[in-house]
């Protein structure tokens, strides 16, 4: 190695020493994050079992055997003793009650939870960000009104996280009518308070990060380092919280539907109405019940699993 | 007239309490009246302890934190009353280079976002393509290959990422550079060559300092004058050289004490000031000489009521003390013993002014005698209990905990 006489050949050698100057992508947070998921075995098996419950939402309905009102009566079928035919022949899950193909249900009964469940979750999650937003852009730059602002919402929010989640979902059901558009609302209304502390509080704590502080140092505009700087790095938690709520959306919409809130035509099978017209067999067919319940517990657990991976592979104290 | 003059510059912050309204319930007094003024082309080192305001002191220079009181003249405009968006264009003339290289850069923005944004943000440069070539030029300089405008900040070593906090300030051609704690978080091979950067940059792009550190050797290699601030106010600011050779303020003088001299045998003999209790709420300031409270040289007039003024000693080195005359001279006696007292009570130790033995009066480190070896100051500092810990000045030993700890 030459002797190095000045500095400014030092740290042209500098370059040289550190890197290559071959041309290089870098890797960016989100696509390293998507790499570290898919070595991950939670998210592996959390994005087949999500997998599985879409392709049978789009394409049961298709390929139900025999149709979710169909009704085929057979000798065995006392509905009035509650006896039904088990798994045998063509009908895998066996009849219900009025003799329906319990298998063609679940298959039609799976779209119906998955829209109610995707549906609701982007209400809150849409309508919660907004809020979030609204709030923590309030908070980091607003001054005193600001400030202002964020308390009115904030508090506003802790009304709505102090009523339990259920009976508030129950509520408004209660009020709207009984609809289909209505439990996704209720069920989605439920979760935005969720949604829009959990941005507000990302988006405070992002504030008052450094690069927050250089970004103001360099002379960016306040309403850009907001949306370009805040922002972007407040999302994670967000989008973790978005994946995990759809196993609580699910599960509330059952709920909901079991309580006889849900979709007021007995004819459209969803997971939760299943539930509860099963409920008054369950001493002798409890099989009934189990499908549509294990349907729900799967998915649900598919959901917590990819919202575990991402969270895991979201965060940033764990970057290698 | 200087290209940056601090003029009684105070950022107080409001301490607010309340269940349902904030009221105020106090102040800290993070800075409280510095004064100091900075030529162009010339390095100003800021040194103290941790808590002592110098990054707040910073950071109100840009404007970062409201300044309360007091003024900040840059090359003839008082940045302390531009209204918002003034300010903002000043801010490409005064830049800032942070102390933590990786929390100073935005995770999710490549380099090349990351060193235009601000380019975009004053209109320098017509279009991005003309942008990128600037950014080419200005990492060639901080000795970063122009691949690196792809990459993201996680995929650097500690040194590149400084390096890139450098370009950022850079490239929008400031005058001045605030860095705080430029090279703190860097181990200690890194931490040369970003010093060494930072002198070749102010070389050749004519640049003005104002270094803050807490690591003494760091600020006397960089800095043409150092100021010594404690608890929100300047105790000495003179010419770098002088300062080391010869500290005048009772506490620039038990920091300088601080550092060990890397002979073992001078270290051995070496007298050691070491200070009473902890450096005191700025929340709640001691009346008088802020450093009162701790002072070996504590005088039962006017330290405790007056504030001394930051005056000229001669030689442009300035010292806020009553009697730095006195301490030089010799005719006032220590009166608070340098050494460290029973583990318990250390806080209420320094309220006692206690008089000291005649043999252990002597304050000069030259001084040291190896009588002293008995002195209590002379314990092994390993044994000294955490509280007596923080009192004596951390620097040098925070210094070693970043050598300890190489981050690359």
């Amino acid at each position: 190695m030459t002797i190095l006489t000045n500095k400014a050949d030092k740290i042209d050698r500098l370059a040289e020493l550190t890197q290559s100057s071959e041309a290089v992508t870098g890797t960016s947070l989100w696509r390293e994050a998507f790499r570290r998921m898919r070595s991950s075995k939670m998210a592996i098996i959390g994005a087949v079992i999500i997998g599985a419950f879409v392709l049978i939402a789009v394409v049961g309905p298709m390929v139900a055997p025999h149709g979710a009102t169909a009704q085929n009566w057979r000798s065995e079928v006392f509905p009035n003793q509650g006896k039904f035919v088990g798994m045998r022949g063509e009908n895998w899950f066996g009849l219900d009650h009025l003799g329906r193909d319990m298998f063609s249900r679940w298959l039609v009964g799976a779209r119906q939870t998955l829209l109610v469940g995707v549906v609701s979750m982007l209400i809150g999650l849409i309508v919660g960000a907004l809020v979030g937003v609204l709030s923590g852009a309030a908070a980091t730059l607003g001054g005193k009104a600001g400030q202002r602002v964020d308390t009115v919402i904030m508090r506003f929010t802790d009304i709505m996280l102090s009523l339990p989640s259920l009976l508030l979902a129950v509520s408004i059901a209660a009020v709207l009518g009984q609809s289909l558009t209505t439990v996704m609302i209720a069920v989605g209304v439920v979760q935005i308070p969720i949604f829009a502390r959990l941005l507000r509080g990302s988006m405070l704590v992002q504030g008052g990060a450094d690069y927050v502080l250089a970004a103001k140092s360099v002379g960016i505009r306040r309403k850009r380092i907001v949306l370009t700087q805040i922002l972007p790095n407040s999302l994670s938690p967000v989008i973790v919280q978005a994946t995990l709520s759809l196993a609580t959306a699910i599960i509330e919409a059952a709920a909901l539907s079991y309580l006889g809130l849900g979709n007021p035509d007995p004819a459209v099978p969803e997971w939760g109405v299943m539930l509860s017209q099963a409920q008054r067999f369950f001493d002798n067919e409890p099989m009934m019940a189990a499908y549509p319940a294990i349907g729900i517990i799967i998915t649900a657990l598919g959901f917590t699993l990819l919202g575990e991976a991402m969270r895991e592979a979201l965060d940033p104290k764990l970057r290698g | 007239m200087s290209l940056l003059e601090l003029d009684d510059v105070k950022v107080h912050f409001p301490v607010k309490k309340g269940l349902f309204f904030d009221r105020t319930v106090g102040h800290v007094y993070a800075v409280d009246g510095v004064s100091l003024s900075i030529e162009a082309g010339q390095t100003y080192g800021l040194v103290g302890e941790s808590g002592c305001g110098k990054t707040t002191l910073g950071r109100a220079v840009l404007r970062l934190n409201d300044i309360t009181d007091g003024g900040v003249v840059f090359d003839g405009t008082d940045l302390a009353k531009l209204p918002g968006e003034e300010m903002r264009a000043f801010r490409r003339r005064l830049q800032m280079v942070f102390q933590d290289p990786l929390g100073s850069l935005n995770p999710r923005q490549n380099i090349e976002s990351i060193l235009s944004e601000g380019m975009a943000a004053h209109g320098i440069g017509k279009d991005q393509a003309e942008r990128r070539e600037k950014i080419k030029d200005i990492l060639a300089k901080v000795g970063l290959p122009s691949n690196a405008m792809s990459r993201y900040p996680h995929e650097f070593s500690g040194g590149q990422r400084q390096r890139i906090g450098i370009a950022r300030a850079l490239v929008l051609e400031p005058d001045v550079i605030i860095c705080d704690e430029p090279v703190s978080a860097l181990d200690v091979s890194v931490q040369a060559q970003v010093i060494n950067l930072l002198e070749e940059l102010q070389e050749s792009l004519g640049l003005t300092y104002l270094v803050i550190a807490h690591d003494l050797a760091v600020v006397r290699h960089i800095s043409d004058v150092i100021g010594v601030m404690y608890l929100g106010g300047l105790v000495e600011e003179a010419p770098s050289d002088a300062l080391y050779a010869g500290p005048r303020h009772p506490y620039t003088k038990a920091l300088m004490s601080a550092v060990p001299v890397p002979d073992p045998e001078v270290e051995d003999r070496r007298e050691r000031i070491l200070l009473h209790g902890d450096l005191p709420s700025p929340a709640n300031p001691p009346a008088g000489c802020r450093f009162h409270t701790r002072c070996p040289w504590v005088q039962e007039t006017k330290c405790a009521t007056e504030r001394p003024p930051l005056l000229d000693t001669g030689d442009g080195h300035k010292v806020a003390c009553h009697f730095t005359a006195e301490i030089e001279a010799g005719t006032v006696k220590q009166t608070l013993a340098t050494g460290i007292e029973a583990v318990t009570g250390t806080e209420t130790v320094a309220a006692e002014a206690e008089e000291v033995s005649e043999g252990e009066t002597a304050a000069e480190p030259e001084a040291a005698a190896p009588e002293k070896e008995e002195a209590p100051g002379k314990e092994e500092p390993a044994t000294v209990p955490a509280q007596a810990d923080a009192a004596k000045t951390a620097d040098a030993a925070k210094a070693d905990r970043a050598e300890d700890s190489p981050k690359a």
